[in-house]
């Protein structure tokens, strides 16, 4: 098995755009949540989004003018962080990059939902109204699951298996999961590895019927995303894109390239929807086996684990995903790892909130500092003993070993460990 | 109606965001779209569908199978504005 480091990063979110961007708002807790009339005027009960500003312009820099025409935003917002990533690992880009294939890269970039802005707004009306001639050569691109990765793998001319995944909001994680698993067992050198989810409304909407998402903070939108608070009342959808560029230590040690840090432990399971687990639930045992075989794979000891950035979304779920966590990892009180929630800052992004979170954690190790938690001041009484590890504000502190973790619909688990290089 | 300059320079200008920018020789009407202006095959029905749209005219199959070169295109579009004209003169009132 070979070693797995991490090389570059990219970020499209909520509350900045580029990693710099991005880093600063972590540290200052800034919110990028903004209240949407568009959503106040067709009913929606959570009218509050996270949307990177300018969302439209997104891209543009780095796509062709001919790319840009057959793109929506999620391909959009996959393209800018696949290409930061691309250049924080130190490779020469520019747009309409034409250089030989690069037959020992592999691009891993999943999507929850994908094109369904583009199949909602042009592929059914057009198809509806008798004018299917009119959607012209990019309806199919657009519309299929791959177009994140198979746009990205062009834009870098990557040789090795370009692939989509999607996995609900464990997405993003599993990609990097699936990336470092890629290199580990000798199939690439690299794996551009993230996932996005594009700025559209539909999924908001199907999570706002299932009324899972915040309502009730409209009139305060930086507020209403509220994991691990006592009035935590339903996750804020997002929507976004994260990179990571995944190379061999081998591969990385031959550029002298920067190391954000390695990937010393994986797990992706499925609860089988049983024992409490279910299509919409995560099943307890699920949860704790994949933590605990990350874990066992780091070969760390659980107390050797300094950071959680945790899936929290503020659903009624942030409790029992505490519960699980104290169960796997058989730590508590001022033992349990430092604990956050960056869902707190940029909401949900759903299939990309695992890799915008994953360059999140990356950033607080590079940074080596714990973002503040935001909105639990109130702290839900059900994680009391954990409470001396939710930062309610900037913490100055080297990460040296941070878990990541995923959840998602389906009863999908996904479980990353990062360990900076000794 | 548009002279065949007008017609070349706004077929042009629409053709751009399609042209291969590795494509760096001067265009002549004799250019030929995919071979000399490297416009990916696939696109071929997006340059139709804004040709219909800049010049409000119909393309059907047959005629969009004859623009080749720069100077078909434009042979077609005169050709189908001038249907279109002719067809507008007739339904005025």
């Amino acid at each position: 098995m070979k070693r797995v480091v991490i090389t570059g990063l990219g970020v499209v979110a909520p509350n900045g755009v580029g990693v710099r961007e991005f880093q600063d708002a972590l540290r200052q807790g800034r919110s990028g949540l903004r209240f949407e009339q568009r959503l106040a005027e067709l009913n929606f009960g959570c009218q509050v989004l996270g949307t990177p500003p300018s969302p439209e312009n997104i891209g543009a820099d780095v796509l062709t003018p001919q790319q840009w025409r057959a793109t929506n935003s999620a391909m959009r917002f996959a393209a800018a962080a696949a290409v930061e990533c691309w250049r924080d690992a130190g490779f020469e880009w520019h747009p309409g990059h034409d250089g030989p294939v690069d037959w020992h890269t592999a691009v891993y970039f999943g999507t929850g939902v994908g094109g369904v802005d583009s199949i909602a707004e042009k592929v059914g009306p057009l198809t509806l109204t008798g004018q299917t001639r009119r959607l012209g050569s990019s309806g199919a691109e657009q519309a299929m699951c791959s177009g994140v990765s198979a746009l990205v793998g062009g834009i870098l001319g990557a040789g090795g298996q370009v692939c989509t995944n999607s996995s609900a909001c464990a997405t993003g994680t599993e990609a990097i999961i699936n990336g470092y698993r890629l290199i580990a067992h000798g199939y690439a050198d690299r794996v551009l590895a993230g996932a996005a989810e594009g700025n559209q409304i539909y999924a908001a909407a199907c999570f706002d019927a299932m009324k899972v998402t915040a309502r009730g903070w409209n009139g305060s939108p930086e507020r209403a995303s509220r994991p691990l608070s006592a009035t935590a009342a339903g996750f804020v959808p997002a929507c976004g894109s994260g990179a990571l560029l995944l190379e061999s230590w081998e591969s990385a040690e031959h550029r002298h390239a920067k190391v954000y840090a390695e990937i010393t432990g994986a797990s992706f399971v499925c609860g089988g929807q049983r024992a409490g687990g279910s299509m919409t639930a995560s099943s307890p045992e699920g949860v704790r086996r994949c933590i605990a075989a990350a874990v066992r794979e780091s070969g760390l000891h659980p107390d050797e684990i300094d950071y959680v950035n945790a899936h929290l979304t503020a659903t009624g779920n942030d409790p029992r995903e505490v519960a699980n966590l104290r169960c796997a990892l058989q730590l508590d009180g001022d033992r349990f790892p430092w604990i956050n929630a960056t869902k707190s800052m940029i909401g949900h992004a759903l299939g990309a909130s695992g890799a915008i979170e994953c360059v999140a954690t990356l950033l607080q190790m590079e940074g080596e500092f714990i973002h503040p938690s935001m909105n639990c001041e109130d702290l839900h009484p059900a994680v009391a003993t954990v409470a001396v590890r939710i930062p309610q504000e900037y913490i100055a502190r080297e990460v040296r070993t941070a878990l990541k973790t995923s959840f998602g619909f389906g009863d999908v688990n996904a479980c990353v460990i990062f360990s900076k290089p000794n | 109606m548009n002279n065949r300059e007008e017609i070349r320079s706004q077929f042009l200008a629409l053709l751009a965001p399609f042209v291969d920018r590795r494509a760096d020789q001067p265009i002549t009407e004799s250019t030929s779209l995919l071979d000399d202006l490297n416009v990916n095959s696939a696109r071929f029905v997006d340059i139709i569908l804004e040709a219909e749209e800049k010049f409000n005219i119909s393309i059907d199959d047959t005629a969009a199978d004859r623009m080749r070169t720069v100077g078909d295109a434009i042979d077609v579009i005169m050709e189908k504005s001038e249907v279109q004209s002719r067809v507008q003169t007739a339904v005025r009132p």
